[in-house]
């Protein structure tokens, strides 16, 4: 797959270089390439850091090309990292195994040892400021969310393995939180955009072909945020570190729609047939946790169809209280779901037929 | 064998420090001479430090308690800005203090306390002391008071008894415990009785304080005295402590200091026939009943919160808010020049009048079945004020009347206000369960009914002897219990009667009790007639207007302004069930100018309209004013209205059971106000406007704050958003027996709050968005639910619509429910229609609603079939868009 920004890069969409750069691992996702343009348009000389080609050369003008670098490389790699870390001042680290099954022991290695590995040479290359991308998830113990704060990480409760890896990375980061070492947390919850691989397509993809059935109905109130936002609340935190570093904040739309509603609406900005079956959360539970286990010693190509986590994830509500983030962020979202939807209109049309 | 532990700092909600013992010398009789014994006891003397207090109070707990029951009173008193020393023992046999292997009677109990009393210091107190008991405590805390009579300033009580007459009217819960072969096995081989206590609280105790609840109890040895004090119980003359009973029952009829009682009405035991008994005993005392509360009414409600501003009333304050609220009432009043005119007086300055004063429709709704003079109800209601006299009736008797609206009820009810009985009014409307809740709060002595009203009353225990409205066969009354029968009652020529009291109780109405229990609303004589007089003069009713008086209570004040009334046929339980044939036919029958009519009626009214003949149609056209209170009327069948009666101006006052009215406003100022809230006339907009006072109504809003509590400086300020506050004089004189709830509603000296929310805007017209109650605290700030309401019902679709938040309070999200023209299913709305609701509700409103449910009916009042019970939908909808299950009851 060619790489593609949400936003046109003509020439003078980028501000004057800055002598400031920032190290974003795992930029060949999503978030983490979005990110990484907007430092750029931002002024930022911007390095990335992940295994595979993130592609932002071919994206940007000629002007621009060099204030971006490249290393390739897994982050629990010290060697890796140690190379990245040269002549930077900070880090957003996004890098992560995302996914919603697998064995433990490749979440630890990418989650936390990845995530110890970038702090500690980070510290030793005296870098001052760290933005840890983290998951609601890290806190969240199953039941339902609702108007939730921003909750301590609870590793011995989170769900599932990418939750439980990720809530001791948070863990981690935020123990390591000092005066000459900044660390913010940030948790977007449920990213979700045009040409998003992980969620939208997936759900796209699935609800097309009939296989997306609605938990007890789908009518659980869920935030999500739409990309922008939540890349604009990432490189808002990196410079609004003094404000909130030592402690998580949950980003999202404040906007929370049922479950039903949003998948009603991403299948019909694609042009595909709405999920309309509703099958009882519980039995969804159960198959999820039997094919988890089915795909950990066999794993499939795409990811399993249902898991026990995705099940939790559509069937209950979780929505979070968004003030202290949004004021502590100084940052409100631009873009509403309904913009989302839009633009999810526009990127698809054509591209999926009935 | 259980151990007993001792652990102070186990308890919850206790403050260590608290816990004390003390050496008593006991002069009990049954006690040797010289016997010493140890008490356990609570007292925050310690805790207050060197705070000063104002006085102390006395707690004596019941069986099979301890002094732990009083934990929240001793935790509010040393808080309180005006502290008191709260002293709370544990009776001897009982908790924590010794166990002595006597068998202790009242009078020995009694004794103990006094022995308590004098061994730490109260007998020698400067300040106040104040009781306060519970259960048997309640006997025993009043003999000691009886005894000190000189120390004791004030009393509380909470469920108690201080007088059985019989075993056989000993609540049947009790009588269990005291038969013989059950007595020793329930209360003290087993912990049964204990158990069955503590079972009584309302939504069941917490582990850790059932644990120290039943801490003290452990052993069979331990539970002893609970076996004694059921065996102490004197249930009748041939029991030991009777006589005693007796004694400290007689004595406290003289006990004359302010009392406070607080009573959970669902108690079994100490059920509402013992409040009432002491209530008769003690007259001045104030009374709340908690209508969600059971025996241990301490751990069902807060009782200490009240009970604290009780005694900074009566023993801090120099007046309480009662005086306060009546003389800044009657200053506010002051410019006021009406005179008092009692309600009965146009009738009987009118006695020899022969021109028609009502008529009752019947038949198929174009007859009239009864006229009667001016100068027949007049008569008819000397007949039957005689008659009532004679049955008994005393001034202040409370009287409930059963009967449908008509002239049976209309001569009922002014003879009730000639001799200065209490009407209550407690409509069908409540359903059978709310009314029978509603009359046992209210205790009539008598109740007037129809024989289907007796019938009821006889098989659901409505309280009240029985007097049948209709003539009934002699057979027939016995059989349900009546006294008599008012078509007996004896002619008679004028009966003279000295007048009532213009500041005496009056009448008993009930709100709707859409959220909860129904409010018995009190009025005096001087307020009721202030109601007309508001009724009179801002509506211009002049005597001789002839009147279609399909709406109670305005409907009963025809004879009272002077006007002809009279009744249409309907079924009166139902408005919805005026149709409009009957509506015209009425008026068509005494050639009405003004017709009073609930919205739910005008609905019913509108959809059988077709069905009018000419003759009807013009006898609507003669109607000049039509009046319609209960609900908001949308604008759409205001206009049907308008078309029906084309020369009539159509108001809807708004107002409350507490208030009738409070403003007014007609069709024309309605359109108006829209066409302003549209060119931005400050504060027009965000809500249903309601107008300008009526005659003699002042209004302020009491401004909210950031947690949704009206809190601010009440203002008439454009814009501003606030609880409603109304001051007239036809505003209620109190809530009955609702002391707590009065209290909030009389904050303000002078003033009722009334639940309600709104604001003014530029021109002085008020607007209402909605209850206190259904402010939404969200992360967008404090929101009304009523203008996102009208916005939703604008989209096409959309039948009705509640908004309603899900969530914890000021993070809460708005969520609309609504009821569908086509039939939809229950559960999401269509994505479509979410996205066109959620899109005009935003741009007209900038309320962000994050779903939109779907019921195949919303749940709403008996009463009106209008008021949309929010709370229900509220909690249904937080369950569904949690992801849950959820059924809307």
């Amino acid at each position: 797959m060619t790489a593609f920004s949400q936003h046109p890069l003509s020439e003078n969409s980028f501000a004057k270089e800055r002598n400031e750069r920032v190290l974003v691992t795992g930029a060949s996702g999503m978030l983490g390439r979005e990110v990484a343009l907007k430092l750029l348009r931002d002024g930022y000389q911007v390095r990335v850091l992940q295994r595979s080609d993130a592609q932002l050369e071919s994206l940007l003008p000629a002007s621009v090309v060099s204030r971006v670098s490249q290393v390739r490389g897994s982050v629990s790699d010290a060697a890796t990292v140690d190379s990245a870390m040269q002549d930077v001042d900070g880090i957003i680290h996004i890098a992560a195994k995302v996914s919603v099954s697998g064995a433990w022991d490749d979440y630890v290695e990418a989650n936390i040892v990845g995530t110890r590995t970038v702090i500690e040479t980070a510290k030793q290359h005296g870098v001052k400021k760290f933005i840890y991308v983290s998951s609601p998830s890290v806190a969240h113990a199953g039941s339902s969310l609702v108007g939730e704060g921003n909750t301590a990480a609870s590793p011995e409760h989170a769900r599932g393995n990418y939750a439980r890896s990720k809530a001791y990375a948070e863990q981690l980061a935020l123990e390591s939180d000092a005066a000459d070492f900044r660390v913010g947390v940030l948790r977007p919850h449920l990213i979700w955009g045009p040409g998003d691989t992980q969620l939208v397509e997936r759900l796209i993809e699935r609800s097309a072909a009939g296989r997306l059935p609605l938990l007890d109905g789908g009518t659980g109130l869920i935030d999500t945020v739409y990309i922008d936002n939540a890349v604009d609340a990432v490189v808002a935190g990196y410079e609004r570190i003094e404000h909130i570093h030592g402690q998580p904040l949950v980003v999202t739309n404040g906007q929370p729609r049922t479950v039903a509603e949003l998948l009603t609406g991403f299948a019909e900005a694609a042009g595909v047939q709405a999920p309309s079956k509703s099958i009882p959360a519980k039995l969804a539970y159960a198959a999820g946790k039997v094919i988890e286990k089915a795909w950990e010693i066999k794993p499939g190509e795409d990811e399993p169809p249902m898991t026990a986590f995705l099940a939790e994830q559509l069937s209950t509500a979780h929505w979070f209280d968004q003030r202290k983030t949004r004021e502590l962020l100084n940052w409100t979202p631009g873009v509403s779901i309904e913009e989302g939807y839009e633009r999810l209109r526009q990127f698809y049309t054509g591209r999926y037929t009935r | 064998m259980a151990t007993v532990t001792f652990d102070p700092a186990t308890w919850p909600g206790v403050d260590p420090l608290w816990s004390k013992t003390l050496e008593v010398a006991s002069t009990a009789p049954v006690e040797k001479a010289g016997t010493t014994r140890t008490w356990h006891y609570l007292d925050n003397i310690d805790a207050l430090g060197s705070r000063d207090y104002v006085g102390t109070v006395f707690c004596v707990h019941g069986n099979p308690t301890w002094s732990y029951l009083w934990r929240s009173v001793l935790s509010a008193a040393t808080q309180a800005e005006h502290p008191w020393r709260v002293i709370a023992v544990d009776q001897i046999d009982m908790g924590f203090s010794e166990r002595t292997g006597t068998v202790r009677s009242l009078a020995d109990r009694v004794r103990d306390l006094s022995d308590f009393s004098a061994a730490v210091g109260l007998n020698s107190t400067d300040k106040p002391v104040v009781t306060m008991a519970h259960d048997w405590g309640g006997l025993i805390s009043l003999g000691w008071a009886l005894e000190h009579r000189e120390l004791v300033n004030g009393v509380m009580l909470t469920n108690t008894g201080v007088f059985h007459d019989h075993r056989e009217n000993l609540p049947s819960a009790l009588r269990l415990a005291l038969a013989p072969k059950v007595h020793p096995v329930a209360t003290s081989k087993t912990t049964a009785f204990l158990d069955v206590t503590l079972g009584l609280v309302q939504g069941g105790l917490d582990s850790d304080i059932r644990a120290t609840y039943r801490a003290p109890y452990k052993t069979e040895e331990r539970r002893a005295a609970i076996q004694n004090f059921v065996g102490d119980i004197p249930f009748g003359p041939e029991t030991a402590s009777h006589p005693h009973m007796v004694r400290i029952a007689e004595g406290i009829k003289e006990l004359n200091v302010p009392a406070f009682f607080q009573w959970g009405t669902k108690d079994p035991v100490f059920q509402r026939k013992y409040m009432m008994d002491l209530m008769r005993r003690m007259p001045q005392a104030q009374v709340h009943r908690y209508e969600n509360a059971s025996h241990l009414v301490a751990e069902d409600e807060d009782i200490a919160t009240p009970a604290l501003n009780w005694l900074t009333q009566n023993f801090v304050n120099e007046k309480t808010a009662r005086q306060l609220h009546t003389e800044e009432r009657a200053r506010l009043h002051q410019g006021l020049t009406t005179e008092y005119s009692p309600m009965i007086a146009e009738l009987f300055s009118r006695s020899n009048d022969s021109s028609l004063a009502v008529i009752d429709m019947g038949g198929d709704g174009s007859s009239a079945v009864a006229r009667l003079s001016w100068a027949d109800l007049a008569a008819e209601v000397n007949r039957i004020a005689y008659g009532l006299t004679q049955l008994g009736v005393k001034r202040g008797d409370r009287i409930n009347l059963m009967v449908p609206p008509g002239s049976k009820l209309t001569a009922l009810l002014y003879a009730c206000l000639k001799i200065g009985a209490v009407i209550v009014v407690a409509d069908t409307g409540l359903g059978a369960k709310g009314l029978t809740r509603a009359l046992k709060g209210a205790q009539p002595d008598y109740i007037v009914g129809i024989k289907t009203a007796l019938v009821a009353a006889k098989t659901l225990g409505w309280p009240g002897k029985r007097i049948s409205a209709d003539k009934l066969p002699a057979p027939a009354l016995k059989a349900l219990g009546a006294i008599a029968s008012v078509t007996d009652f004896a002619p008679t020529a004028m009966f003279e009667i000295e007048q009532v009291d213009p500041d005496a109780d009056a009448a008993v109405l009930y709100t709707s009790g859409s959220t909860g229990p129904a409010k018995g609303v009190v009025y005096t004589h001087r307020q009721m007639a202030g109601m007309r007089d508001t009724i009179k003069n801002t509506y211009s009713l002049t005597a001789g207007t002839g009147l279609v008086a399909g709406f109670a209570p305005f409907a009963l004040l025809g004879p009272a302004l002077g006007c002809t009334s009279v009744t249409p046929k309907m079924d009166v339980t139902k408005p919805k069930t005026l149709s409009a044939s009957a509506l015209a036919s009425a008026a068509h029958a005494i050639q009405a100018t003004a017709i009073f009519a609930s919205p739910a009626a005008l609905v019913n009214v509108v959809a059988t309209s077709s069905n009018l003949n000419k003759e009807q149609r013009s006898a609507l056209k003669n109607i000049d004013l039509l009046l319609s209170a209960g609900a908001p009327i949308p604008m759409p069948l205001l206009e049907k209205v308008s078309a029906i009666l084309p020369n009539a101006s159509l108001h809807t006052p708004y107002g409350m059971t507490e208030a009738l009215p409070v403003t007014d406003v007609d069709f024309q100022s309605i359109r108006e106000a829209q066409q302003d809230a549209e060119t931005s006339v400050p504060g027009a907009g965000n809500g249903v406007c309601v107008g300008t006072p009526v005659y003699g109504a002042q209004i302020l809003v009491a401004p909210l704050d950031s947690r949704g509590e009206a809190t601010g400086t009440p203002t008439t300020e454009a814009g501003i958003t606030g609880e409603i506050m109304v001051s007239a004089p036809h505003v209620k004189d109190r809530y009955d027996t609702l002391w707590v709830t009065e209290e909030v509603s009389i904050q303000n000296p002078g003033w009722h709050r009334t639940g309600d929310i709104g604001h003014f805007d530029a021109s002085g017209r008020l607007w209402v968005e909605g209850r206190l109650t259904h402010v939404m605290v969200t992360s967008a700030g404090v929101l009304t639910p009523v203008a996102a309401e009208l916005a939703t019902e604008e989209v096409e679709g959309v039948k009705r619509a509640a908004v309603v938040s899900v969530g914890p309070v000021s993070v809460a999200t708005p969520v609309a429910v609504i009821e569908t023209v086509e039939k939809t299913k229950a559960g999401q709305a269509p994505f479509g229609l979410t996205q066109r609701i959620r899109q005009h509700v935003l741009s007209t409103t900038g309320i962000e609603l994050s779903a939109v449910l779907v019921v195949d009916e919303h749940p709403t009042d008996v009463r009106h079939n209008s008021k949309i019970d929010r709370p229900a939908l509220a909690q249904w909808a937080e369950k569904t868009l949690t992801g849950k299950k959820a059924k809307l009851k």
